[in-house]
């Protein structure tokens, strides 16, 4: 980084730290850091979008789709998470070669599970063993997000579902009277009015999935918790920076981080609150016109 | 192998006892159902110990936190917002580094004239490390419960309580713990479950498994990596802790049935269940 850092050797005290906190590797670590918030950044609007896809399915008046929104939520909320984010990687890993396999080589005769292992044909691989190493992060941070966002996706469901109906009925029925159809009500009337009473379970929702980002570190992508263990370990003297076992502090320093997002989340999202209660038929509404 | 030896073989593998190699090749789903079933153990061992000490320890929170005086009540707010608004995960990966750089020393004392030795070695083991931070953690989650329900005993209860000249202690175990718990227990038996669930995250956090020792997930992420086949094992887990979610419940839910037993029946709280958390 700086020209001085050139022989770390001979430096000492606030001057080695400082070259220290800006080597190579350190740059990483503080870019893992826009991974997790690019993964936030994605996985939020993308999960909300399968709740709504999930929380329109579970109010169909058709039976099928109806079950299928129900069990979608079900299951994803009855079971640990961490087993859905081991489980959906693989599966979706091997789902993804598998589709590919019958496609791209019909004629490979072999079946795909001899015993232990799962054999598709060379080209099928996803990505190709050929790609390089950047292509295998970014398909692997794309199946960490799909993931997080079907197991995000069943919780938000839930959400929406409940402030669906806690929309109070009397405003549908007042746009039926005025010969709205079922898609405009829903669109014009009950879409607009759900949030106020979805807010509250989305913002837990949001603290939810802040909290739940070490994870990705399981999955195989190179996040922070795999740069604090990284970095944080003994160096020998063949390092450049040799120290002793610094893990503590890493973690200590993300500790930190994860304390201050998730403080911020708190107060903007009271902020949110406070605004979209404003002038509503709500206690917090009505509490809010009597302070004014 | 038949099924009924490998249940032999491995019923009590999470705890050392039995076949010492885990299953290599030709892994059946008998074994497969044992070994995590097994491992099961150690979920329930975590969830048990902290869930019973962090009752008592979250009750103490909760009661800090709503104190006048800001030397009780600063530190409980404080404790409650650094585990409640930093992940687990992180929680763990802290306290083993942690717990790996203690000086290495043991004391051996002698109780009831049988000897009994500690070293500050085991609280790198999963058996204690891991629960301490369980237990600390559980604690914060369900203080903040206990708090929400302490500021909402009705005002009358506690003019009544005044009126009949309880005070002190007296008061609190009378009127304030019982009333508390009753409006308290639905959340803490979602919490329960939460916390029964992030047991999962042990063995995945730091905390080796000492001689392929460890939990339901421990094994299936085992059998995973054998059999390139996640379409047996992590199901089979699932269904464990569904059944493990079951038990909670009922359980919790006698309990819940305990604490409202003076209410009239369509007064009593109802359980609802709202399986959602990750911490």
């Amino acid at each position: 980084m700086f020209a001085h850092c050139a022989d770390p050797s001979t430096l000492e005290g606030f001057a080695w730290l400082a070259c220290y906190l800006t080597n190579g590797k350190h740059m990483l670590f503080y870019g893992s850091f826009g991974t997790v918030l690019l993964l936030l950044a994605i996985t939020a609007p993308v999960s909300l979008a399968f709740g709504f896809a999930g929380a329109v399915a579970s109010r169909s008046h058709i039976p099928p789709v109806a079950w299928i929104g129900k069990l979608y939520t079900s299951i994803v909320r009855g079971v640990p998470d961490i087993v859905f984010f081991l489980f959906f990687v693989i599966a979706l890993d091997q789902g993804i070669e598998w589709l590919r396999h019958q496609a791209i080589c019909p004629d490979w005769t072999e079946p795909v599970r001899q015993g232990n292992d799962f054999v598709v044909c060379p080209e099928a691989k996803m990505p190709l063993s050929t790609a390089p190493q950047s292509i295998h992060e970014i398909y692997n941070f794309t199946l960490a997000v799909f993931t997080f966002a079907i197991v995000f996706g069943a919780f938000a469901a839930n959400v929406l579902y409940g402030a669906m109906n806690a929309v109070p009925r009397p405003q549908l029925e007042t746009a039926h009277a005025y010969g709205m159809n079922d898609r405009q009500t829903f669109w014009r009337i009950l879409v607009p009015q759900m949030w106020v009473y979805a807010l509250p379970g989305l913002g837990n929702l949001w603290m939810i999935l802040i909290k739940a980002t070490p994870l990705l570190f399981l999955l195989g992508v190179q996040d922070i918790v795999y740069w604090a263990r990284e970095l944080g370990g003994s160096k020998t003297a063949i390092y450049a920076y040799p120290h002793p076992d610094w893990r503590l502090y890493y973690f200590l320093f993300l500790l930190v981080f994860y304390l201050a997002f998730t403080r911020v989340s708190e107060v903007v999202l009271e902020r949110i609150t406070r605004k979209l209660s404003h002038g509503q038929a709500t206690a917090a509404g009505e509490a809010m016109r009597r302070e004014a | 192998m038949s099924c009924w030896e490998s249940f032999q073989a491995y019923a009590l593998r999470s705890l050392g006892l039995g076949e010492r190699l885990l299953p290599k090749a030709d892994i059946t789903v008998c074994e497969q159902v044992v070994l995590i079933g097994s491992g099961l153990i150690w979920n329930v061992y975590f969830a048990a110990i902290a869930l019973l000490l962090g009752f008592f320890f979250a009750t103490a929170l909760a009661m800090a936190k709503n104190a006048q005086n800001p030397w009780l009540r600063k530190p409980a707010e404080w404790f409650i917002f650094v585990f409640r608004g930093s992940p687990l995960f992180i929680q763990f990966f802290l306290a083993y580094e942690a717990f790996v750089l203690l000086p290495k020393a043991g004391i051996e004392f002698s109780l009831l004239g049988i000897e009994f030795g500690a070293s500050t070695r085991w609280l790198t083991r999963a058996w204690l490390g891991a629960t301490i931070v369980l237990f600390l953690n559980t604690s914060a989650y369900a203080a903040e419960i206990f708090y929400g329900a302490l500021r909402s005993i009705p005002k009358g209860d506690l003019e009544a309580a005044d009126a009949y000249g309880l005070t002190g202690l007296h008061r609190f175990r009378r009127i304030v713990w019982p009333t508390m718990l009753r409006l308290a227990w639905p959340a803490y038996t979602n919490e329960a479950i939460f916390l029964f669930h992030a047991t999962t995250l042990v063995f995945f956090s730091g905390f080796p498994a000492w001689k392929q020792m460890g939990d339901a997930l421990y094994y299936a992420n085992y059998f995973a990596d054998k059999t390139f086949n996640p379409f047996v094992p992590y199901p089979i887990v699932a269904g464990f802790f569904v059944l493990m979610t079951l038990v909670i419940i009922s359980l919790f839910g006698m309990i819940n049935k305990r604490l409202n037993r003076h209410l009239p029946k369509q007064k009593r709280r109802k359980i609802a269940l709202r399986l959602n958390l990750i911490r």
